[in-house]
């Protein structure tokens, strides 16, 4: 069993390019470009010096102890939140401004949920002097004020879409009209690791920095390189899939993935798409999705606004489906008290994406030497007025 | 391969008795009412369409202008859904010949399974398919040997940036004619023709491909069918059709006087 994209573009049954001709050229000339433009050394170094100069990676990994004691086990926390921009996005769009750069593109477009991949797209354009128009959904707006602002200060254009549920799967939508509309000029750069062969496999690569470093700084601090667990949220799943990356093939490396359930997987508000999903075709990959009979896809729901996506990533549905990767969800109840267990313990507040994976610590039994690192996809600042509105603090 | 039932596709036979100005109308399934798909295959007829489009409702119509996504959501909001669709189509085959194309995204064709899907058109009698987001690829090896079972043509769309290569893999691999996309973009988005459309358009032309070719996107009136019947066999008119329908109060006399304001006499 391989968990890597094969050849025509799939994981297992999971995956492809279903698109429209008219995005049939761009994507066929990424899919023939990006592994040769990624594996460059030019690439590489410039990838590298401005992860590390500029986003401020490595990203430490962090043992936190009194959640350790909480839940009995060694946790360790992946500090993507410390980041530039304030979460893992940014690997993903560094690597793909310097793509676009090198395929001669001039401006850049970008779909956002939370905004955090908004504020990483917009962040990157500023750095490389490029026109970026963000879309984002008219609700997403109003809930991550913050983001919206933080994207114009950064001089991005950002475009609500009105259509729909008025979130992520929405904005998704806007953005590849867009794109269809300016096929020649303009780099797509999609914030997670959906979408057609090859964004999924190329989103996932430039996010596997975060595995790449947890081998280290894990056989530094526990003298060796594989954990027991690695916990991940998933709306898309690019933070999932980074974190899994280099431990797809280690079979005793549990990797655990947890959902967004909204307001609980049986109610009509929810996110939690492998628990609700079936086979799909959205935004150019058949993945598992939630869907009517008739194949109309369902709004989903949830607290956070980056959790807040119908489907999964390709690679995710087929984890979920060989039984690799083992798939919870949490609450919108479960993910707040779980973040401000970790601000209380620990002095972080988490991005409300990341507070459900660790909401995830809740429903595993841990043996107290296991060894578990969570994914801390992001922080909370976005989200203050998400948690001021919840209270209970 | 069916040589017989492909002799039998109505499509053939439209390029076979009309070789220009052949005019494909596109519609949304359930729109602007929910029973109106049927009276509409009638009056479209009636009124001389050549071939008629029916758009099979999708929630994420991504290749679509604003005013299809507005017929998209309101078909849905009518409670349209494929399996309506063949119902109302049911027995249409005894009030028309006009050939019949299903449009729509791939989802809900997966949905309601691929197989029973080309049953029930083939049972109803849809002549073709334009599913715009279903690779060459996939059709090849997933689709094609069951849209040939059961006398289905599938049309393939071809745009300004399509390589010339791949547009003769496509004429190679398709039957019933070549969608050509007028200009990068999604449906209803740009007026007129401009030149560098007229450069592709004659490009495609000087290419003698051996299925017949309809411009579709942007052509709104008689001027822009015109302007691309000079360059095709025909066109296809889809956004200003749906406007039309939105605003009508008289179905039957609008969409008559539609019709002959775009043929115009031609
Ligand atoms: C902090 C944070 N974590 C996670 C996500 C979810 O995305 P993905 O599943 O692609 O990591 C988002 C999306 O906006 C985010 O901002």
């Amino acid at each position: 069993m391989t968990y890597n994209v094969d050849e025509k573009g799939y994981y297992g049954s999971f995956g492809g390019a279903y698109i429209p001709e008219m995005l049939y050229p761009n994507v066929e000339e990424l899919r023939q470009q990006y592994l040769k433009i990624i594996e460059e050394d030019s690439f590489q170094e410039e990838f590298n010096e401005l992860l590390s100069d500029y986003v401020g990676r490595p990203t430490p990994l962090y043992f936190a102890k009194r959640l350790s004691e909480k839940y009995g086990a060694k946790i360790f926390l992946k500090r993507e939140d410390l980041n530039h921009t304030g979460a893992h996005k940014v690997n993903n769009t560094i690597g793909q401004i310097l793509l676009a750069k090198r395929l001669g593109k001039q401006k850049i477009i970008a779909e956002t949920g939370a905004g955090q991949h908004g504020v990483a797209t917009a962040t990157v354009c500023a750095l490389m002097g490029m026109e970026c128009i963000v879309y984002m959904g008219a609700l997403d707006m109003e809930r991550q004020q913050p983001n919206v602002e933080r994207m114009r200060i950064l001089g991005t254009k950002v475009v609500p879409a009105h259509s729909g549920n008025k979130t992520l799967k929405d904005a998704t939508n806007e953005a590849m009209r867009h794109w269809i509309n300016h096929p020649v000029d303009t780099h797509y750069i999609i914030g997670s690791v959906v979408g057609p062969h090859p964004y999924p496999d190329m989103v996932a690569r430039f996010q596997s920095v975060i595995s790449e470093e947890m081998k280290a700084q894990l056989l530094e601090k526990t003298g060796g390189e594989d954990p027991d667990y690695i916990i991940a949220c998933v709306g898309g799943g690019s933070n999932a899939a980074g974190a899994f990356y280099h431990y797809l093939d280690k079979k005793d490396v549990k990797l655990i993935a947890v959902e967004a359930a909204g307001k609980g997987v049986d109610t009509d508000e929810s996110a939690a798409t492998t628990a609700l999903g079936n086979p799909g075709v959205l935004h150019g990959s058949k993945t598992l999705l939630m869907q009517t009979e008739d194949g109309q896809v369902i709004e989903p729901y949830s607290i956070s606004a980056g959790l807040d996506y119908p489907g999964i990533g390709p690679v995710h549905a087929h984890l979920f489906e060989s039984g690799r990767a083992h798939f919870y969800s949490a609450t919108d109840s479960e993910a707040m008290e779980a973040g401000l267990l970790l601000s209380k313990l620990e002095g972080i507040i988490p991005a409300i994406e990341s507070a459900h994976a660790l909401a995830g610590l809740e429903f595993i039994e841990f043996k107290s030497d296991d060894v578990v690192v969570l994914n801390l996809s992001g922080r909370g600042d976005k989200d203050l007025g998400t948690y001021i509105k919840w209270g209970g603090y | 391969m069916n040589t017989i039932i492909e002799k039998s596709n109505r499509l053939d036979k439209v390029f076979e008795e009309k070789k220009d100005h052949v005019l494909s109308v596109y519609f949304s399934a359930g729109f602007p009412g929910l029973n109106d798909t049927a009276v509409i295959l009638e009056y479209l007829q009636e009124a001389g369409a050549d071939i008629i489009e029916i758009g099979i409702p999708f929630s994420d119509p991504i290749a679509d202008g604003p005013t299809i996504q507005q017929s998209n959501q309101q078909s849905l909001d009518n409670g349209m859904s494929l399996k309506l669709l063949f119902s109302q189509l049911q027995g249409i085959r005894s009030k028309i010949d006009t050939p019949i194309i299903l449009m729509g995204y791939v989802n809900p064709v997966l949905q309601y399974g691929i197989e029973d899907f080309c049953k029930d058109c083939q049972k109803v009698g849809v002549d073709g398919l334009i599913l715009p987001d279903l690779p060459m690829q996939e059709y090849m090896e997933e689709y094609k040997t069951l849209f040939d079972q059961y006398g289905l043509y599938n049309i393939f769309l071809i745009t300004p940036q399509t390589s010339e290569q791949r547009i003769k893999e496509i004429d190679a691999n398709t039957n019933g004619f070549i969608y050509m996309v007028s200009s990068a973009s999604t449906t209803g988005a740009k007026s007129g023709i401009a030149t560098e459309q007229i450069e592709y358009f004659e490009r495609v032309k000087t290419m003698q491909l051996k299925n017949p070719t309809m411009i579709g996107f942007g052509i709104s009136n008689h001027e822009t069918f015109a302007k691309a019947c000079d360059y095709a066999s025909g066109a296809i008119i889809g956004s200003a059709f749906i406007k039309l329908l939105s605003e009508s109060t008289d179905l039957k006399t609008d969409i008559n006087k539609f019709i002959k304001s775009i043929r115009n006499n031609d």
